[in-house]
């Protein structure tokens, strides 16, 4: 016994083709939530985070007791949220004796979560505490560079991980064309120990150089932190595998105003603007216009051409 | 000239994602860390930042641009980091059993126009819909053949084979959906939804009627008698009807004595005397306000008028009452509500 449900309305239809999966992805939303317990030190790093990834994040503010991202059966409400906000980032924070300001950080795929970095943030400094020219603030929803400094990102195998977790978090969105003006800002990733990262936020200051390239300047606005290693667990292979596919082909756009014929071959539709005909400037000598005003005009004109020729001369 | 050839150097160790506007210095290592040292970390690796940073932008405006209103639009290259994708790969939908037969049967899609001759009106309508163009339907004579059969609604039967064929189409639509949900390629606004409810078209399970219910219907049954099934024999088991509503009493429409009845007059003095009780305020005796009232005002101008009299050049003071007639007014109003009991 089966029944069709459909979306009852056209908005509702629209939204859940948004979710549904595309040949090329264009970014990934992030959620962001806590755990029963957050210290400050923790309640701000996550609101700084929602505040640099804005136009891509959903924050949750209640409490939620019964995530354990990893534990066996901690993850079925983030999942959940997943599914719920369309999310497949979740930055989530907790705070315990055993592990104080912990911010695990994780990847979904399919809304199942996929891989789960562990880190503990010590030497956390908000951009409250930066002081610098406002006028060079990145632009909400810009496109960064990213800098990753250190071997530690290559030989240790927890760092690499975290690296490509960073990298996909902050990248933002997946785009073809960029625009050079808007590029305003930078994180720095620096691998200072096989166990620590330290993490920052600039604003890029872009100066002349006498050559196409400006020289870059880079301004720290934070937020900054170190970033502590804890535990960490990666994809297993096959599902690793399976979200690494990318297609081949390309969307195809619809071909709109265009046909082919077998005789006349490809027939275009060209889109002419309107003409706004009757907003043109009239001639002086249209006949619309009074006798007196016409010659009064005609004389100004030549009265006009005189002057100019005097200047000229 | 040593200085250049550093940088040649270096430049080829970064490793460059111009896709993700990521660089990447491998060989960079930092002394070791302590708390202490931590700003001079800082530092080093903010200049090391700003290197890499550096590092992309040269490769970045050295791309070819086009000019565009807010600047200077680059085509970036694919990335070659790979990220995990978010969701699976849409898979293709199966095909439908029509498609199925008519990509067996060679069979092509033709666009037919949206509009069609109608001839029984002689005008252009459109093909589906409202008002539609040789709606057989919409015939309100159909003309009777000796073959028919005469016990037959030929207008029954024919809302009854539309009724059918648009049950039919559910079915056909509803089976071809379980086909793509086998694969996974279900249209993602569609949803099949497992009900109690049978698919259109087989037969309801019969409902099952409670012990209860049958009592009640068998009461409700001997209801059909003269007498109210007052007088039938009993069932074992069978119950008296259930009254449903309410019990409603009348007056007796003919009273004692003249006029309206002593029952009627008892229900109407009632009435009154429920809302007087509500509105009633025995606490204000209204005569005896306004005497007060009046009496308070006498005086009260009595003695205005003799100030005025005595103080001559007080109109070249400013007047510190207020212009506002009615204040006065309210606040003795007031003073007297209290007073009053």
């Amino acid at each position: 016994m089966l029944e069709i449900k459909t979306a009852k309305t056209r908005r509702g239809k629209r939204e859940l083709e948004k979710r549904a999966p595309k040949l090329v992805e264009s970014g990934k939303k992030t959620l962001i939530l806590h755990g029963t317990k957050t210290s400050g030190v923790l309640n701000a790093v996550l609101t700084q985070i929602y505040q640099l990834k804005k136009e891509s994040a959903v924050k949750y503010s209640r409490k939620n007791e019964n995530i354990k991202p990893f534990e066996s059966g901690g993850e079925t409400s983030l999942e959940f949220f997943s599914l719920k906000t369309d999310c497949s980032i979740f930055v989530y924070g907790s705070h315990s004796k055993k592990r104080p300001d912990n911010l695990v950080i994780g990847r979904t795929y399919d809304h199942h979560i996929y891989d789960l970095v562990e880190v503990g943030v010590e030497n956390f400094k908000p951009m409250e505490s930066f002081t610098y020219d406002k006028k060079i603030a990145p632009k909400e929803g810009s496109k960064p560079l990213i800098a990753f400094i250190g071997e530690g990102f290559e030989n240790v195998e927890e760092l690499k991980h975290l690296k490509e977790v960073l990298l996909d978090l902050f990248h933002g969105e997946v785009v073809e064309n960029l625009n050079l003006a808007g590029v305003d800002r930078a994180y720095v990733c620096s691998a200072v120990s096989p166990n620590r990262v330290f993490f920052t936020h600039c604003a890029l200051r872009l100066k002349k150089s006498g050559t196409i390239v400006p020289r870059m300047e880079l301004v720290e606005i934070g937020p900054s932190m170190d970033l502590v290693i804890r535990r960490h667990r990666l994809p297993n292979e096959g599902l690793r595998k399976e979200a690494m596919k990318i297609s081949r082909e390309k969307p195809k756009k619809k071909e709109k105003n265009v046909k082919k014929d077998v005789l006349q071959g490809k027939i275009g539709n060209i889109y002419v603007p309107d003409q706004k005909i009757g907003e043109m400037a009239l001639p002086n000598k249209s006949k619309g216009v009074k006798r007196e005003r016409r010659e009064a005009k005609r004389k100004n004109q030549g009265d006009e051409h005189a002057k100019r020729r005097k200047e000229d001369a | 000239m040593a200085t250049e050839i550093e940088n040649t150097v270096t430049q080829v160790q970064y490793e460059i994602d111009l896709g993700n506007l990521t660089a990447f210095d491998p060989h960079h290592t930092f002394s070791s860390y302590d708390s202490s040292s931590r700003a001079q970390l800082v530092k080093e690796s903010l200049t090391k930042g700003t290197e890499l940073v550096q590092f992309i932008a040269d490769s970045l405006f050295s791309l070819p641009s086009t000019e565009d209103i807010d600047g200077p639009l680059v085509k970036l290259p694919l990335p070659t980091t790979k990220l995990p994708r978010q969701k699976h790969l849409p898979v293709p939908k199966p095909p439908t059993k029509w498609e199925a037969f008519a990509q067996k049967k060679g069979i092509q899609q033709r666009k037919k126009d949206k509009v069609v001759y109608d001839e029984q009106s002689g005008t252009w309508k459109r093909r589906f819909g409202y008002d539609r163009a040789n709606d057989e339907e919409a015939i309100p004579i159909i003309e009777a053949k000796p073959t028919d059969d005469p016990t037959e609604d030929p207008f029954a039967k024919r809302r009854d084979d539309k009724k059918k064929r648009v049950e039919k189409n559910e079915r056909n639509q509803l089976q071809n959906l379980k086909e793509a949900a086998k694969y996974g390629a279900l249209p993602s606004h569609v949803q099949l939804a497992a009900t109690a409810l049978p698919i259109t078209g087989t037969q309801a399970a019969p409902k099952k009627f409670t012990k209860d219910e049958l009592g009640n219907v068998a009461g409700m049954a001997a209801t059909a008698t003269a007498s109210g099934g007052k007088f039938d024999r009993k069932l074992a088991g069978e119950k008296a009807p259930q009254h449903k509503g309410k019990y409603r009493k009348f007056l007796p429409v003919v009273g004692q004595g003249t006029g309206i009845g002593s029952l009627e007059k008892e229900q109407t003095e009632k009435v009154l005397n429920k809302i007087m009780s509500k509105n009633s305020h025995d606490i204000l005796n209204v005569s005896k306000a306004v005497t007060m009232h009046n009496v308070k005002r006498e005086k009260k101008r009595k003695y205005d008028n003799k100030r005025s009299a005595s103080a001559s050049d007080s109109k070249l003071k400013t007047q510190k009452k207020s212009f506002k007639k009615g204040d006065s007014k309210k606040s003795d109003n007031k003073a007297k509500g209290k007073k009053v009991v």
